[in-house]
């Protein structure tokens, strides 16, 4: 346990080092706040990748939202089908199902390269749209999941009330299903942003000159040999990602109390 | 008139959108890679006719023979060490009082949701010659010359258990939580002691998220370059490494098609001895 | 009750799903203000049946009409019926008045008259003041309670009932029976109510079909039913029954002659039997005598089995000399303690039985 917060202690108490030589020297030598001014820094600082990871994260969770969540209703009430065209469909479907789940399972760099290798056959120009779109086929897993889960645990009776009550099937999924299933949607989304925020690998293969996300500019930076700013910047990253979690573990708190009541 | 017949099939159509998505994006994505690694490297970027083996059997090189089984060495150890240090930590959290438990669990997924790359670079700070971890010992007099700790495969080995962990031990701490403690006592009261009673009872019936565990960090493991990018330098050239290199430096599209496609293999072999051992996908996640 | 024209109609109505025929071909009546049961052992098929009813499921084949009207492939949403389902299906994130007021609100009424609505329903199932409770503070019978008000608001033409009491205890049950059949008369609403509980059928019903395997094996008042059941399986499902197997000897215009383990018995005429048929005459346990056998018996002789004593009644197991075992239900006035293995004479008054169709069930 102390193991695992041991690095990222390391990084914290760094970011605040007063020793302003760049070098391989880590010496301790006092408590300075220069790094994180530093960070500002419109120039040298990190703000125009956080923009960048921002914006991909954003488009990325919406669009994986809308296709996840409405892709685990039509999962869950797929059924048998009679006709010829029905059962293409449905085997579309399942196949459809299989390969949203792939993004998750396989090694990313595989999806890195696959993606990679797609968007220069299409003649893609690697920039924000690739980021989006591999971010996307990554996040669809995790909103699957959480919403699917959800919505199989939810009586079907209580949609098909709606429904005897005189609710089109669609403003039945409005307002029955959908807020029921809310916190998981919810929680899903937050998932996928984070990992759309943290993803160094996939991103790295698709991502174009002028797109470097924040994950890529760190792993830049450190990758030439250690500068204190990137201390810097990982605390707050840190601090971002435990409030994350943080929220993360209310909503689900939240949810647990409704249930006991 | 909408009959719900036809309701039933517009509502499967909603999974439609995603299908589309994932057989586009996933499926086509992956098998154009497969293809690709059947062709040969043509102008820049790009690939060519004629259909050829060559890229497979370039890996029969030495470098390249040695860095897969580099790589599946320490995808190996990585999935041990998460066991061993793992289990007993899920095993721990699960049987504290669920107070603590909440707290444990989100010290578990808060490095889970940091970025891998700063708790990599964290350690990066620590090995470094004259850095913190040297200072200590040195100073506690346990050494007497800094030790060479960056840029070794056992630099590598720590990033990678540390970085895997997580995926570890939340499996395995759900699955021993769902277990219920009921067997474990009737396996007490049918006179096995509590050493016996774990490795009779709880152990055996917790294995299948042992084994979804051990799944999740060996697959990404073979895949990892960037730790071993951060920890281990150009000593330590790991299979992700190598297809990076060529997809990157030599740009060669063709061949770091065939090494990706070697390492989906292989993760499909895991993932069907997975299957056949009677796991579910979805028991993975989470 | 033939002459008026049915509210509802299910004609030749089938439904199969993947492993197994739910329903094969039904025809059903239901007349206004009726209250009918569905009854039958779980797996007969009286859930499809509603669901067809209610348009949450279509019919493989077949028709329902609603007044007149063929509604088969009409949705749930469009049907003047309404559900209570069977574990209430309360709207978790609504209170108990916002629960109530979603099918107005579905058909646009405006809010001053969906609170009258709500609020006269609220205290039509005395639930007054607890309009802004969510279902989870409510206990079981209150839940119930809000699920008959949110279907019943929207005044359907039939209130479908799939086992609303079965998750209460028996107590709350036994009150919960009056109050719904009470409800039911004071809405004016016809209720079609599933149940697997023969007990509480006879209680609450106008009528009564019994089910089984996705079939109507009889359709009738709770009293003809239960004297007169037309099957093996109607006489057996329902009541304590006593199934005696015989020979047609002679047939005259009232009665008959039964052939029964070497005695002649008569029995009521039915216009299904021929001489020389093998038939099952019922006699409700309750029904059957028997005495200490003193000389020869008029009908049947038997040997005691075992008796047992509760109070109110006597249970008596007896045997014919063909082996076949007989109970006997009767109040304990004036009964006489048989000992184990005493010869016993065993009559019924003939009014009492009846002869049943054999459905290829054979009781053992």
């Amino acid at each position: 346990m102390l193991l695992l917060y041991l690095p990222i202690l390391v990084v914290v108490v760094f970011s605040f080092n007063a020793n302003t030589t760049r070098t391989a020297t880590m010496t301790f030598t006092g408590f300075s706040l220069q790094w994180y001014k530093n960070l500002f820094d419109p120039i040298s600082g990190f703000g125009v990748h956080l923009v960048t990871s921002l914006e991909v994260a954003f488009w990325s969770v919406l669009f994986s939202c809308v296709m996840g969540t409405i892709g685990a209703v039509g999962l869950l009430h797929r059924k048998k089908q009679k006709s010829l065209s029905g059962r293409s469909l449905e085997r579309f479907i399942n196949f459809g199902e299989q390969a949203a789940m792939l993004p998750i399972m396989i090694p990313e760099l595989i999806m890195g390269i696959a993606l990679l290798a797609l968007f220069s056959f299409l003649r893609l120009p690697m920039g924000k749209i690739t980021l989006v779109i591999a971010h996307t086929s990554f996040c669809i897993p995790y909103i699957l999941i959480t919403v699917k889960s959800r919505l199989s645990t939810l009586d079907p009776s209580i949609e098909e009330a709606a429904r005897d009550l005189g609710a089109s099937p669609i403003r039945a999924f409005l307002t029955v299903t959908l807020p029921l299933a809310a916190p998981a949607v919810l929680s899903g989304c937050l998932l996928a942003f984070a990992m759309s925020m943290d993803d160094f690998v996939i991103s790295f293969f698709v991502n174009g000159a002028e797109t470097t996300t924040l994950p890529l500019k760190v792993y830049s930076s450190v990758k030439v040999g250690v500068t204190p700013q990137v201390n810097a910047l990982c605390t707050v990253m840190l601090g971002a990602a435990f409030l994350l979690v943080a929220m993360g573990q209310l909503l689900s708190s939240a949810r647990g109390k409704e249930k006991k009541i | 008139m909408k009959t719900t017949r036809e309701q039933g099939r517009g509502r499967m159509l909603a999974a439609l959108p995603m299908s589309i998505w994932a057989v586009l994006f996933v499926a086509l994505a992956l098998l154009y890679i497969i293809g690709l690694s059947f062709l040969s490297r043509g102008e820049g970027f790009d690939a060519q006719l004629p259909i050829t083996f060559d890229n497979y059997l370039r890996m029969a090189a030495p470098t390249y023979l040695k860095s897969l089984l580099l790589s599946l060495r320490l995808a190996f150890l990585t999935a041990l060490c998460c066991a061993l240090l793992g289990y007993p930590l899920a095993y721990f959290i699960a049987k504290t009082s669920p107070r603590v438990r909440t707290w444990l669990l989100i010290l578990i997924i808060a490095p889970f949701w940091t970025n891998a790359l700063i708790r990599i670079y964290g350690w990066k700070t620590l090995f470094i010659a004259n850095g913190p971890l040297n200072t200590a010992l040195l100073s506690l007099g346990i050494i007497e010359k800094p030790l060479r700790l960056l840029y070794t495969e056992k630099a590598v080995l720590v990033g990678m258990v540390y970085a895997m962990i997580p995926f570890f031990v939340l499996p395995v701490y759900s699955g021993i939580e769902r277990l219920d403690g009921s067997i474990v006592e009737a396996s007490r009261d049918l006179g096995a002691g509590p050493v016996r009673a774990f490795f009779t009872v709880t152990l055996p019936m917790t294995m299948p998220s042992v084994l979804a565990a051990l799944v999740l960090t060996f697959i990404p493991s073979i895949g990892l370059f960037f730790i071993s990018d951060l920890l281990g330098g150009s000593n330590t050239m790991l299979w992700g490494n190598v297809i990076q290199n060529e997809l990157l430096k030599s740009r060669d599209l063709p061949f770091a098609s065939a090494l990706s496609v070697v390492l989906l293999t292989l993760t499909c072999i895991v993932l069907a001895v997975y299957r056949k051992l009677g796991g579910d996908a979805e028991s993975m996640v989470f | 009750m033939t002459d008026k024209q049915p509210l509802l109609s299910l004609r030749s109505l089938s439904k199969s799903y993947e492993t197994q025929e739910a329903l094969r071909g039904v025809d059903l009546d239901v007349y206004a203000g009726e209250f009918l049961t569905l009854l039958g052992p779980s797996g007969c098929g009286k859930t499809t049946t509603l669901r067809l009813i209610a348009g949450l499921e279509t019919p493989d084949g077949g028709e329902v009409y609603l007044e007149g009207k063929n509604i088969t492939n009409l949705p749930p949403e469009k049907r003047e019926v309404n559900t209570v389902f069977q574990n209430y299906a309360l709207f978790p994130h609504m209170n108990v008045q916002k629960n109530i007021a979603y099918g107005l609100r579905m058909r646009g009424v405006d809010k001053k008259t969906i609170d009258e609505k709500v609020n006269h329903m609220l205290s039509l199932v005395q639930l007054e003041g607890y309009g802004k409770r969510m279902p989870s503070q409510l206990s079981g019978g209150q839940r119930q309670r809000v699920a008959i008000a949110r279907s019943a608001v929207l005044e359907p033409k039939i209130l479908l009932l799939d086992e609303p009491l079965g998750a209460l205890d028996l107590q709350l049950r036994r009150q919960m029976q009056i109050e719904l059949k009470n409800m039911q008369k004071r809405l004016g609403i016809t209720f079609i109510y599933i149940t697997h509980d023969q007990e509480e059928a006879l209680n609450m019903s106008d009528r009564i079909a019994l089910m089984r395997e996705g079939k109507f094996v009889q359709i009738d008042t709770p009293h003809t039913l239960y004297e007169r059941p037309s099957t093996v399986f109607a006489a057996t499902f329902i009541g304590e029954t006593n199934l005696l197997k015989g020979v047609v000897s002679s047939i005259e215009e009232d009665e008959l002659m039964l052939d029964v383990d070497g005695a002649s018995v008569p029995a009521k005429t039915v216009d299904w039997v021929i001489p020389g048929q093998k038939v099952n005459l019922c006699i409700r346990a309750e029904r059957l005598h028997y005495s200490r056998k003193q000389k020869a018996c008029q009908t049947l002789s038997g040997v005691m089995r075992g008796s047992r004593y509760t109070g109110s009644v006597r249970t008596a197991i007896l045997e014919l000399t063909n082996g076949q075992t007989l109970i006997s239900r009767r109040t304990t006035e004036g009964d006489e303690d048989i000992a184990s293995g005493e010869p016993v004479c065993i009559w019924w008054d003939t009014d009492t039985a009846c002869l049943v169709r054999d459905d290829g069930e054979e009781q053992a």
